[in-house]
């Protein structure tokens, strides 16, 4: 029972870790690939100073985001043995393919782009950062895949004691997915829009390198926009369909105990998960109706009736995750998404008015902005993986059949604290770094003298 | 052919690449705090592997990826069974990986000095790891009727796999030496030279150890080609010795790596068609049957790993014909 609560933990954290630094990993790679695009286009060395500015706190970020995936991939098998018994017939063929198609291009392609700013002509270079940009969210695409299957399995068959893959097309087209990944992706994209607005509003605040700062602005807050936009556009098709595929995962969602027609919305809920029931809500009548089926009648399963389908369905059991948590988390998720998408409308007027040289309060605020993606990220992620307790595959296995049955408690205690300690120390030293290099702004350019002066001598000689 | 003695192949080939090409990063980041006498040799030092050592990496993670998706219970018993051994695989990848991009992002020399030794520390505990799993694979670990390990982490630590380990980190660091020969210049590769020639003088004995000791200890030697390409293995590392000798270290650096890649491949084909030996009971091992994905898994992941594989080939070949010429302290970027 211990080794369960541990292996939970330390994949809640671990994993939460690693998608601190994923998000702005995908969208500034983006970012990056378009500044260096008008580089080449333009000739204009302002672009360059930009693109190697946001492409070293791109490297940073970069760095965390891949020694932290090493851990990803090796605790399945580490922690929740089991449960890659069971699945790995479907779950490694994702994740195998990830590497092979899109991890090898990134990393690849990432160390030319970083050491061959001399050795490569600037088309060459400019196409290895768009390969690192798009291998990136192709990455995150195939990682979805393997997630979605936990969520929705889709193109399976039980037999042999797992689930084994029937239809590898059905896999990749998870309906589950195909909102999860631009829902996941666009949310990047905020990230890294606000990243770079907050960043710039740093600089725009003390006035240095404004050619820089002010263009990485407008850059960033038109992506910042249309992303914010795209991720509360798929975000509401995705509760749709999550209401069809994991209804109890929305109720809980919503703190929503009892069935029905039309739904009220909760804004605010004291919620008794021992007496399943709300104490007290503020409640929008016939909203939650409207957020379910585009339509203000309709009616949405409440908890219990959920729960007894459930047992009748799977035997008995709880099948009721943590409501408060997943309540709370939900709402985290939407006020943080209505508040970015203020800032990037406020954003674009006074990028367009440039009246924020006379309003540093604007961005003093955008820069206090620059945690809000990570919240929203983090409280997404919550809702997705809290929201499918009990299960670890929905409907086919539950979290204690996944963990691992050869793992001592002792063992599993020095790799929660190691990662604890581990991942303590290498965020103080990013946090560290990131702050250095933002305060210190853009580098002059550097002369390209290097490139004829110093050819070494061949391999071979 | 069947699917699953390909698959078993290709992770065969997937571990050969990844030994071979982590194989000299390990080295240089073993050698870095002794080969560099000064900051800017250190910068020397890394930027040899630095375009490449990310790269060099995936092998690893495809491997696993390959283990998890074509041998689903090969995956989970190994990783669950040597739990700490692994931990402290990740735990050394992971301070090493953030060491290169952390080290030159600030220039005070605590700062530089402590990342070094972090680079150093996860370098040798990687490649020692290695070493000590890949014996244990060959001598057989408890693994009981329902695939599970039911060791300890000191059960994992023996002398036979011990002194695997000190192989794999001198063959590691005879690599490392050697392609830091071949990618700096004037002081820095003579040094790299001696460097090797030192480690060779310890490494054939401690091979040799290894060889004999693997004759009493597992039974790799009962498949011919097993042997014969272990032992090949050993006149691959007396070649690249006399090479170094001769002043070739080009060629030594070749043959060096075939010590490494038939050292590997006499491995698996020692394992082969077991994956996991059981040494409670030969019926309990796991093989390339009872481990392995269903028939359609395995015919998926063939047509994608048959068109990736050859691709992934040429574009990181690419990498190396770009970066093919020696780093001097005129072009660093870390």
């Amino acid at each position: 029972m211990t080794e369960l609560i541990l292996s939970r933990l330390q994949f809640a954290l671990t994993t939460s870790y690693h998608f601190l630094f994923v998000p702005l990993t995908l969208g500034l790679g983006v970012l990056v690939a378009m500044m260096e695009t008008w580089y080449v286009k333009t000739g204009n060395e302002t672009y360059k100073k930009m693109t190697k500015f946001w492409g070293k706190l791109f490297l940073i970020n970069f760095a965390m985001g891949v020694v932290t995936g090493l851990t990803q991939e090796f605790q399945f098998g580490m922690n929740w043995s089991e449960y890659s018994r069971f699945v790995g017939d479907i779950f490694g063929a994702p994740l195998a393919v990830e590497a092979l198609v899109a991890f090898f291009l990134e990393s690849t392609f990432l160390g030319l782009w970083v050491f061959g700013w001399d050795k490569l002509s600037k088309k060459v270079h400019l196409m290895a950062i768009w390969i690192v940009a798009i291998a990136s969210n192709l990455s995150a695409f195939f990682i979805l895949v393997a997630n979605s299957f936990m969520q929705e399995p889709v193109g399976y068959v039980l037999r042999n004691g797992r689930a084994e893959m029937t239809d590898f097309l059905a896999l990749i087209t998870n309906p589950h997915v195909l909102y999860q990944f631009p829902h996941t992706v666009l949310s990047g994209f905020v990230t890294a829009g606000f990243f770079v607005m907050g960043v710039s509003a740093y600089h725009l605040l003390k006035k240095t390198h404004l050619d820089v700062f002010q263009r990485s602005f407008q850059i960033a807050v038109v992506f910042g926009l249309i992303s914010t936009l795209g991720v509360s556009g798929i975000g509401h098709l995705q509760g749709m369909h999550l209401v069809k595929t994991q209804p109890m995962k929305m109720a809980a969602a919503e703190a929503h105990w009892e069935t029905e027609n039309p739904a009220g919305l909760s804004l605010y809920a004291s919620i008794d998960e021992q007496g399943q029931k709300n104490n007290f809500e503020v409640k929008i009548p016939a909203l939650l109706s409207f957020l379910s089926y585009n339509s203000f009648t309709g009616e949405v399963k409440g908890i219990h009736e959920l729960q007894e389908a459930a047992v009748n369905e799977y035997g008995p059991g709880n099948y009721v995750p943590p409501v408060a948590s997943l309540f709370w988390s939900f709402r985290i998720m939407l006020t943080a998404g209505i508040w970015l998408l203020l800032m990037a409308m406020l954003g674009l007027y006074f990028n367009k008015t440039k009246a924020y040289e006379q309003n540093p309060w604007f961005l003093k605020l955008m820069l206090w902005t620059i945690p809000i993606p990570y919240i929203a990220n983090t409280a997404g992620w919550f809702l997705a993986e809290v929201g499918r307790q009990p299960w670890i595959v929905y409907g086919l296995q539950r979290v204690e059949q996944g963990v691992s049955t050869s793992v001592s408690l002792v063992s599993m205690l020095i790799a929660s604290i190691g990662f604890l300690l581990i991942y303590t120390i290498l965020a103080v030293a990013d946090i560290y770094l990131m702050v250095k290099f933002v305060k210190k702004g853009p580098e002059a350019p550097v002369e390209e003298s290097q490139k004829t002066g110093v050819k070494g001598a061949s391999l071979w000689t | 052919m069947d699917l699953n003695i390909l698959w078993f192949i290709l992770i065969t080939v997937l571990f050969v690449g990844f030994f071979f090409l982590e194989g000299f990063d390990f080295g240089v980041g073993i050698l870095l705090p002794f080969l560099g006498k000064n900051d800017q040799e250190r910068r020397v030092v890394i930027n040899t592997i630095g375009p490449h050592w990310d790269g060099n990496e995936v092998w690893l993670i495809t491997a696993g990826g390959a283990m998890f998706a074509a041998f689903p219970n090969w995956y989970a018993t190994l990783f669950s069974g040597f739990f700490l051994a692994l931990f402290l695989v990740l735990f050394s990848l992971i301070i090493r990986g953030v060491a290169f991009e952390f080290r030159s992002s600030d220039p005070s020399p605590l700062w530089r000095n402590t990342w070094d030794w972090v680079i150093f520390t996860g370098s040798l505990l990687s490649a020692i790891l290695w070493g000590v799993a890949v014996t244990n694979l060959l001598k057989g670990v408890p693994i009981n009727a329902e695939m599970q390990y039911v060791g300890t982490f000191f059960d994992l630590l023996s002398p036979y796999t011990i002194i695997g380990g000190l192989t794999t980190l001198l063959v590691f660091m005879f690599h490392g030496a050697l392609f830091l020969s071949l990618k700096t210049t004037g002081d820095m590769a003579e040094r790299s030279l001696k460097i090797a020639q030192r480690i060779a003088l310890v490494a054939i004995p401690v091979v040799l150890l290894l060889a004999g000791l693997t004759y009493y200890q597992t039974d790799l030697f009962a498949s011919l080609g097993a042997g014969i390409t272990l032992i090949g293995s050993g006149v691959t590392l007396i070649l690249a010795v006399l090479f170094l000798k001769s002043r070739k270290n080009g060629w030594a650096f070749v043959t060096n790596g075939l010590t490494i890649l038939l050292f590997t491949v006499s491995v698996f084909w020692g394992l082969f068609p077991r994956v996991m030996i059981s040494s409670l009971n030969p019926n309990w091992s796991l093989t390339i049957y009872n481990a392995s994905s269903s028939p359609y898994t395995l015919k998926i992941m063939t047509i994608v790993a048959m068109i990736m594989v050859p691709i992934v080939l040429i574009y990181q070949g690419w990498t190396y014909w770009v970066f093919r010429n020696r780093v001097t302290e005129k072009n660093l970027h870390y």
